[in-house]
């Protein structure tokens, strides 16, 4: 077979020539078509920010930060908002979090091929898609209802139920990713499975389970629906958990669509602190994340 | 083939091992059976470890040599579905009954693996993780035992200004010779060896087999290896395995210049494997 092949008859010079120009032309023309929808999709993104930019900086002041939301003509701010947001955007993934983590520790290390840990990762990973509405309406019917009104703890529950499946999918698959002679190493030198589990394998995923809580924040930090169910929001300032409480998205939603030139002004501001309060957030955890590894 | 191997009378062969100086055994196998589900990888295994002495086990890929090493730490414990029969006696206790504290027996028996293994974090901590599981230790005594393991492991030179850095930043050999020091720390009595050094570059494989030779004079080794001058340079006794079977056993010397195996023959001259 290779004697036959060996002496076979010599390659034709000018059909390799024209194959091969072919394909270069097939792979520029695949090439340039990358480049188009990459430039789409970035172009999206830039205008996106050039709008939230554009409308929301001439906003910008400190009586923004300073003030809570007024009725429209005197001057309010988004104080209220800011500090409901961070509240409950704080307390959903404090929830939230730990929760995910040891679902998604369970599914990966101690419910490899069960029942019970599949059908647990398919209610994850329908949790994980459904629509944020109906996350709000759920906790309406099982908080705010027995608890007699709307309240931030609410929200925050609402939003840990979001949080949840995305740190059970992301733990998951970071400490699948782990390779198998790390864990029998830790176990070789005698450590009991869970400290190898929290000791080598934790940190051995850490990068990509942050990563994951960090998507969560993101997400989290600007939904609005399961809000509008839960915490409502609240025109005065408050800080009580107990309390309807004011949020940067729900005041967006009611303030956008309002009649007030000053409160769609706030809107725009609204979203713009919004988007880059989440991009701080990002490049300020990728930082410190080099920085550990 | 169809010959079993090591009939009762040859059985102490392996604990009379090293220049026929007796040594006594440090762990005894006995009729050891092994099963990967309802594959059994190993058949009637009968070889005794001598205390303070290196024992080489050689054989093709597939043979059941790691398998077996895997057995003398429970670390087969980890997947369902495999088992040993048998006795692996050491101290007067059978090692694989199922009510022995892995841990602690872990902490007996220490195992090097094949590719080097640092834990994300310094080195340092890699070697403190191991004492901390079985031992208290003062900040000072904790200082000490590493600059002790990491001394014996032939590696405290290349790091003592690094101890707080990634041993990730480690290259592959002093990566080895990392997990050997983290392996000691722990203060074991016998160390498995996996092909130690099958992913090392020559110079490391060199440092690794010293290391080795200063490392039995406390503690008794059982060393995995493919590269049979390797067995012949580093250990006192030497195991063949073939398909799950114990072929033969005898001093270093003996097995490679008079074999009593055909099988055991062919192999160390190259004719297969």
């Amino acid at each position: 077979m290779s004697a036959t092949l060996a002496a076979g008859p010599a390659r034709d010079a000018r059909v390799a020539d024209q194959l091969s120009r072919r394909r270069r032309r097939a792979s520029n023309m695949v090439k340039l078509l990358c480049l188009v929808a990459t430039g789409i999709g970035l172009a999206f993104l830039a205008l996106i920010l050039a709008t939230l930019l554009w409308l929301g900086v001439s906003g910008l002041s400190l009586t923004v930060f300073t003030r809570p939301t007024l009725p429209p003509g005197s001057g309010g701010g988004l104080l209220n908002a800011i500090v409901g947001s961070l509240i409950q955007t704080a307390l959903g993934t404090a929830i939230g979090t730990p929760i995910g983590l040891m679902v998604g520790t369970y599914l990966s290390e101690y419910a490899r091929g069960s029942t019970l840990g599949n059908v647990v990762r398919f209610v994850s990973d329908v949790l994980l898609s459904a629509p944020s509405i109906l996350i709000g309406l759920f906790v309406y019917e099982v908080a705010v209802q027995p608890m007699g009104g709307f309240t931030g703890l609410a929200g925050s529950l609402a939003l840990a139920v979001i949080v949840i499946p995305i740190v059970v999918r992301t733990t998951e698959d970071m400490l699948a990713l782990i390779p198998v002679s790390l864990r029998e190493a830790a176990v070789a030198l005698g450590a009991p499975k869970w400290k190898s589990i929290v000791f080598v394998c934790y940190r051995a995923a850490l990068d990509g389970i942050a990563t994951g809580v960090l998507l969560a924040i993101a997400r989290v930090a600007g939904e609005t629906a399961p809000l509008l169910f839960t915490s409502l929001g609240n025109l005065n300032w408050s800080v009580s958990l107990g309390q309807p409480m004011a949020s940067l998205p729900v005041t967006i939603y009611q303030y956008a669509g309002s009649a007030f030139d000053d409160w769609v002004q706030l809107a725009w501001v609204g979203a713009l602190l919004i988007t880059f309060g989440v991009l701080a957030l990002n490049i300020v955890a990728r930082v410190v994340l080099r920085k550990r590894t | 083939m169809s010959t079993t191997m090591n009939d009762s009378s040859e059985r102490p062969a392996g604990a009379k091992a090293a220049d026929g100086a007796p040594a006594p055994a440090r762990i005894a196998i006995n009729d050891l059976d092994f099963f990967y589900g309802s594959h059994k990888a190993l058949t009637n295994i009968n070889l005794a470890f001598p205390t303070r002495q290196v024992t080489g086990m050689i054989g093709p890929s597939g043979c059941g040599k790691s398998t077996l090493l895997r057995v003398l730490n429970r670390m087969y414990d980890l997947y369902p579905g495999q088992r040993a029969t048998g006795q692996v006696m050491m101290d007067g206790v059978n090692i694989i009954s199922p009510d022995i504290d892995l841990n602690q027996l872990r902490s007996r028996i220490g195992m090097v693996f094949q590719k080097p293994t640092p834990f994300p974090m310094t080195i340092y901590d890699n070697i403190a993780f191991g004492v901390k599981l079985h031992e208290r230790l003062s900040k000072s005594a904790m200082d000490e035992r590493v600059e002790w393991s990491l001394t014996r492991a032939a590696l405290w030179g290349e790091v003592k200004d690094r101890l707080n850095g990634s041993a990730m930043g480690l290259s592959g050999g002093q990566q080895q010779r990392l997990c050997i020091a983290r392996t000691i720390a722990v203060r074991p009595e016998v160390i498995l060896l996996d092909e130690p050094t099958s992913a090392l570059d020559p110079i490391s494989t060199l440092k690794i087999e010293e290391l080795i030779d200063e490392l039995k004079r406390d503690f008794t080794i059982a060393i995995v290896t493919h590269n049979m001058q390797q067995a012949a340079r580093c250990a006192d006794q030497v195991a063949f395995f073939y398909l799950g079977e114990m072929v033969e056993a005898g001093s270093a010397t003996q097995m490679f210049t008079t074999p009593r195996e055909r099988r055991t023959q062919e192999y160390i001259t190259g004719r297969f494997g």
